[in-house]
This record gives structure tokens, sequence and C-alpha cells, in this order.
């Protein structure tokens, strides 16, 4: 199923075969040879530059792998979620109920699951919702910002002593603090997982919901996936369930989401209502869009950079952070609507443009922004 | 659902038509109205397997609307679609395509961001297996002249290959009734004797029956032995394109502007 893809044999190559098609840049041994430079450098981080720096990398790629949950809906079927931080963000307060009230390390497994399960129920039920009550395009963009902001401002409101949950103290605009660490485990058996141990499974969930995206969207569902992106009455003239396609994908990335919003409260020990916030309602839409929509290595390789400057701004005190963000998406948007990887892209295959009628492909765009932390 | 409904009665056509058993596609008293507009008046239509019939009529006489309640994409206020001996009235779009009904839309309706060949992929996964897709793609892309595009963007085909590429992805599907809305509006003169050869091969040698919705007369008496007029949303006369084209109704109705 690797229409256009290069087919020079070998193992190597029937590795590569499932994760490669049209529907995604970088099917080239030069892309994955990128991509693995990139993510053994994001592995020799802790080693590199210390504890530290794993503390705040982890949250930068938990914050890609959010990215890559809006990315997924987004750029390969069409459907704008500005509220991909409602399901990071109630997946994260059912991590931190669950484990605060049972922290141990079934409790915290289990926490890991529930939240997870929580998310993609959520997910599910608003898709199921919108898709199925015909609600598209913008509208659905509108109601799933609302969904996050009506979430912002309940849980704003639970400041108050009878908002607890068990152990759990919701805490209002305060938020809920003290979040065990991640653990894995049943019984006495398993694994707490300390701070350098965190990043490392963020950077793995991220590396594995990437390969396994990619093999998903040039699978036939992903086919069908980008058809309904690029023209939903058509598709279902030819015989799909676009409704149906639109429900599961919007639930999948509920799920990516909610993994990435556990990831991220369970290295932060602490999460407040400001996650469902506007403002960071609209960072994985600027990911994805100066990363490039239609990239999954884009959008990565927008978070961690874009998060990145964010911090390093922040930490030399300055204000202009989201100043900064705001201008570099305006900026994006009017040179290269389609984001930063597609562009790189085309102009890899351009200078690649050889005899060869099946067309050259790329290098990473990871290779680009994989020294970025 | 079935052929055994008592309230199927056969077509009150101008001529003689098949029996019942030998229609792929019928309709009884279908009805649409949006609002106070009657666009499909009490229809009965009847299509045989493999026939290759135009449906004429002048601007606004419901001929869209027609195919779209054929496809699903419109619901019907009223009346009953039998297709194949099934009723299939209630059954939404993508499940007919599933059934065999192929579609062919007025403007190019194409996904003009996907390559040529990942657009004839998306029907042909359908009804195809994973290892066969190179293969019957080249097969389809031959087929409808186009193998030479199969890697190009498919905004960039010319006009007329657009229309090519999409009657091949409704081929794709391997259907049994295609419907098509004005395939050959806007093509040059060849262009249109290309698609007018095309879809006689599509009936004689596929048999695959079709429906398709023309303008030009010539194009009409080109490919079709039989027309249906629609006017009003009802349907005005059918019978063989000689018969319709004497007619003199026909001619104030519909071939007025070329007395």
């Amino acid at each position: 199923m690797s229409l256009g893809s290069d087919s020079s044999g070998g193992l190597l190559a029937a590795v590569r075969e499932p994760f490669e098609g049209p529907n995604t840049m970088g099917n080239t041994p030069a892309f994955w040879l990128g991509l693995t430079a990139a993510v053994t450098l994001l592995a020799a981080m802790p080693v590199l530059f210390g504890y530290y720096a794993a503390e705040i990398g982890a949250v930068f790629l938990a914050y890609a792998l959010l990215g890559v949950s809006l990315c997924f809906i987004w750029g390969y079927c069409g459907i704008l979620s500005f509220g991909q931080v409602a399901f990071f963000g109630v997946a994260g307060y059912a991590f931190g109920i669950v484990a605060i009230n049972v922290p141990t390390l079934t409790g915290l497994t289990l926490g890991l699951l529930a939240a997870v399960a929580v998310s993609t129920a959520f997910a599910a039920a608003l898709g199921y919702f919108m898709f199925y009550g015909g609600v598209r395009d913008v509208y659905v963009t509108i109601l799933t910002l609302v969904v996050a902001l009506v979430l912002y401002t309940f849980l704003g409101q639970t400041a108050g002593g009878e908002w607890a949950i068990g152990d759990a103290r919701l805490g209002g605009f305060n938020g809920m603090s003290g979040v065990p660490d991640l653990g894995v485990g049943i019984g006495s058996v398993g694994l707490e997982i300390g701070i350098v141990g965190h990043y490392y499974v963020t950077l793995g969930a991220l590396v594995v919901t990437y390969l396994g995206l990619r093999a998903l969207v040039n699978s036939q569902f992903g086919y069908a996936m980008v058809a309904t992106r690029e023209d939903e009455r058509r598709t279902e003239m030819f015989g799909y369930d676009t409704t149906f396609i639109k429900f599961v994908v919007f639930t999948i990335g509920g799920a990516i989401a909610g993994l990435s919003g556990v990831l991220f409260t369970a290295q932060n020990n602490y999460i407040d209502p400001s996650v469902f916030g506007i403002t960071a309602a609209a960072l994985p839409v600027v990911w994805a869009s100066v990363g490039g929509r239609t990239s999954l290595i884009g959008t990565i390789g927008a978070a961690l950079a874009i998060q990145f400057v964010d911090y390093q701004l922040a930490l030399s005190g300055s204000e202009w952070a989201l100043v900064l963000i705001g201008s570099l998406l305006v900026f994006v948007i009017l040179v290269m609507p389609e984001g930063v990887a597609p562009r790189l892209h085309e102009y890899v295959v351009e200078y690649r443009a050889s005899p060869d009628p099946t067309p050259a492909e790329t290098p990473a765009p990871g290779e680009v922004h994989g020294g970025d932390d | 659902m079935g052929t055994s409904d008592p309230t199927v009665r056969t077509t009150p056509a101008v001529d003689e038509t098949g029996d019942e058993s030998s229609q792929i596609l019928q309709t009884r008293g279908l009805c649409k109205a949006f609002g106070g507009l009657t666009a499909t008046d009490d229809v009965d239509f009847g299509l045989e397997k493999g026939e290759l019939r135009c449906l004429i009529g002048p601007n606004g006489a419901g001929k869209s609307t027609f195919l779209n309640l054929v496809t699903g994409q419109l619901e019907p206020t009223a009346g009953k679609i039998y297709y194949d001996g099934h009723d299939i009235t209630e059954m939404p779009s993508h499940e007919r395509v599933g059934r065999g009904i192929s579609m062919k839309f007025q403007v190019p309706s194409i996904y003009e961001g996907l390559s040529v060949a990942q657009n004839v992929r998306i029907p042909l996964q359908q009804v195809a297996d994973g290892d066969e897709f190179e293969s019957r793609i080249r097969e389809i892309l031959d087929r409808f002249d186009l193998l030479a595009e199969r890697q190009t963007v498919a905004s960039a085909l010319s006009h007329g290959q657009q229309q090519r590429l999409e009657i091949g992805m409704a081929m794709a599907l391997e259907p049994k009734l295609m419907l098509l809305d004005e395939p050959v509006a806007g093509l040059s003169v060849e262009e249109t004797a290309e698609i007018a050869e095309l879809l006689r091969e599509i009936a004689e040698d596929d048999g695959v029956a079709l429906v398709v919705i023309e303008h030009d007369i010539d194009f009409v008496e080109s490919i079709a032995d039989r027309v249906t007029v629609l006017d009003q949303g009802s349907i005005f006369r059918e019978g063989s394109i000689e018969a319709v084209k004497a007619d003199p109704e026909v001619k104030r109705i519909y071939l007025g502007e070329e007395r």
C-alpha cells in the first residue's frame, strides 16, 4: 500500500513500509536517519544537561504530544478543534484525583488508565453529539473552544472545601497540588517513575504515538480520513460513512490529548484551570499552524521549538513571550500558510528533482527542529 | 422491503417498459418539496439493467434534485425508491454506494489536493484488496487515459482530464448504476466525443446502467436511445430520442430556443 514510495528492497524497507505513503512527508532513508538522530539527541538531553533538562524537557514533550493530537484530527481529517486542552485537562484532573486518593503503584496505574479512559469517553460523547448532530466546520471549532472555556469557569469556582473528591481538593484557580509522580505496577511489583524516568516515558509515548499515527494515516482508514478532509460529500458518495470516520478520529485525538494531559500533570505534580484557558487552548493551534498541520513531525518540532523559546523568554523575565508567539503565527500564516514543514518538504522535493518519475521525497524536518532543546 | 411490495406498480411511461425484475432502478410517486416549491413531483421512473438513459429538461425542471434523491443526498418528501428490487428510500448515501450506485457530480468533484493515483485509490479501496491497489489503479488510469498523469496533483489536470478522472473514480467502485450530472459541460467538441464513447462503452461492455443529465441535445443523441423529459418536477415525456425530438410539446418547453 505504499503508492509512490520508493521500493528499494531489503529488510529496512520492509520495516519502513507501513509507516510510509503519500499521506506523510518523509518517506526516504534520509528522513528516518534524521529522525533517529533527533530522537537520540532528545534521549541524550538528561545525560548532557542533567536532571533539570529532563524536568523541563518532559513538559515540552507532553506539549508536543498534545500538538500531535490536533495535527492528526485537523491536518488529516479537517476537524479544527480549539478544545484539545479540554481532553488534556480533564485527563490531568482525573489522574490527579485517582492518584492523590490511591498513591500506590496499583492506584497510579489505574489513575493513568482511568484518566485516558475518561478523556476518550469525553471526546467520544462530544464527538457523537457534534458529528451525528450535523455540526461541522467552524462550528466544531467554536463548540470545542466553548467546552474548554466552560471547564475553565467551572473548575475556577471549585475553591471551596466542598469541592473535594476523597483527599483530592480541586482547589479552584489555585489548582490541585500534590499530584504524585507516575508509577506503573500492581501491588508492590512495579516501577515508580522519577523525573528522568518520566522524561523517557514521555519521549517514548511521543515516538510511539508518532509512529502509530504515521501507520494509521497511511492505512486504508488514513485515505478515508484524507478524503473526508478534502471533500466530505464526495467521499460519502464513494461509500464512506464520513460521520463515523470523523467521530472515530475525534475520539482518538481526545485519547492522545488525554495521555499528554496525564504526563503533564504527573510531571508538574500540579494542575490548575489555566490549562483550559484561551491562551492554553490556542497553543496547539499555533504549533500545528506554524509546524504545518499536515505534518506530524512539523507539529512536534514546532511545539518543542516554540515552547522552548517561550520558556527561555520567561526565564529572562521577559513579558514578550505571547506577543512573540502571536507574531510568529501571523508571520507564518502570511508567508507560508501551509506551515514550515510542508514548505521545507517542497524545497527538498524541488532540490532533489530527478529524471526518476516517482517523486523524490524529504529528509527530516525533524533535523531542523531536533536540536531545539 | 423487496420486490413483493404490493404497492409497486409498473411505470406508466410513454412507450413499453420491461418487466420489473429486469429494472435496476424504480421510483414510485417520488416527491421532493423545498418549502413551497415542488422540485420533484410524483415521479415514477424505471431504468433497465445496462440501459443508458438521458434526463433532459429546462433549467429548474428538477433533474439534479432527482439524482440527489436517488443517491440519498436529499430525503424525499414522499414516495419510494427501489434499487435492484430493494426499497432504499431510507438508506443512507454511503450504504447505497456500497450496493453499487455511483455518482459523478456536475462540477468535477475530485480531490484536488491529492495525486491522480491517490484519487483513484479512495473509491478503489472500497472494493479491492490491498495487494491489488497498485495494479488496479494502473488499469483504471490506463483505461481512462490518465496513466501518464498518475503522480500529478489533480488540480493541475485539464477540465477534460478531470471529468475523465471522476468517471474513472466512479467506475473504480464497480457500480451497477451510475448517475452523471452534465458530464460534458464546458468540454471541447473532441473531449465531448471522447466522453460519449466512454459512456457507451461503460453501458455496453461493462453493463452498467447509466442515467445522464445533459443539456447538449447532440450529445444526448450520440449516446442515448431513450430519453426522459422532466418539466416542473414531473416526467413530461419518455421515449426514443427521435420521438421526443419530434414531439411539438417537448419542442415548446425545452427545445423552444432552437426553433
